[in-house]
């Protein structure tokens, strides 16, 4: 059977965000191609179990972060304890937007644990619903509220993102009321 | 690392100052200002469509070259 052309539109629309994801889970552009091209071939091959009218970029989503863990457990993401390496392996420099602000980015996100990153990025960037980043995810929506939270207060952290205005305790203190370590 | 961004990077933050900042503890768990989460989200879309941009076309080709040989029965 040949692909319903409404199919194949929605997923093609979703590929530009799925890429991104893929990007910030790998902080490699060439991993992330490899990942979204087979993640369009396990699709293809299992668009019979795709529900017309229900999320498509949920369920691409679902399927990328499956092969992205499942080769990850073979070998643990090289770039983790990045010191700016992460953002090296970015081809893509976007010189409109701040240079340095997008590499201090990078760099902040490549420090968070695996799941506190997946959750920020379906949750703030990639415009999921906290049910459907649970879903994609395969955990609670409050596993999903905490994770993002976390990995909030964390970036805050790295990037020393404060107002002076705003908060009496210093970041030490800070990171005891958080229960995050001090970077 | 700096402690502070520059001064062009932050003209929004300017007008985040003057709202009010919650800091409401609950279970232990001190949430982030408001502003400070606003400007976080802000960085991170602004990564991530920087991401976005520069999507290649081969996979609209790929699409194609996998829809073609989909037609020619190898599913159900």
């Amino acid at each position: 059977m040949s692909l319903d052309p409404t199919i194949r539109d929605q997923i093609l629309a979703a590929v530009p965000s799925l890429r991104a994801f893929a990007i910030s889970l790998s902080g490699n552009v060439d991993r992330a191609d490899d990942l979204v091209q087979e993640t369009l071939l396990r699709a293809l091959a299992n668009i019979h179990s795709f529900q017309p009218g229900t999320n498509m970029p949920a369920w691409l989503f679902t399927i990328l972060r499956n092969l992205f863990r499942s080769e990850y457990r073979k070998r643990r993401r090289e770039v983790e304890d990045a010191d700016g390496s992460y953002a090296e392996t970015l081809k893509t420099h976007p010189e409109q937007t701040s240079h340095v602000e997008f590499k201090e980015f990078s760099v902040a996100l490549s420090k968070l644990p695996e799941d506190q990153r997946e959750a920020l990025i379906l949750i703030g960037a990639s415009g999921f619903s906290y049910e459907e980043a649970a879903e994609i995810c395969g955990c609670a929506v409050g596993t999903i509220k905490s994770r993002v939270n976390r990995a909030r207060t964390r970036l805050a952290n790295i990037l020393n993102i404060e107002n002076p205005n705003d908060f009496g305790p210093d970041r030490t203190t800070r990171a005891v009321l958080t229960g995050d370590d001090v970077a | 690392m700096k402690d502070h961004k520059d001064p062009e990077s932050s003209g929004e933050a300017q007008s985040m100052e003057t709202r009010p900042t919650t800091m409401k503890k609950g279970k232990g768990q001190a949430a982030l200002g408001r502003d400070i989460q606003a400007k976080i989200g802000q960085q991170l879309r602004s990564y991530y469509d920087a991401l976005i941009e520069p999507t290649p076309d081969k996979f609209s080709e790929l699409l194609k070259e996998l829809d073609k040989q989909g037609g020619k029965g190898s599913s159900e």
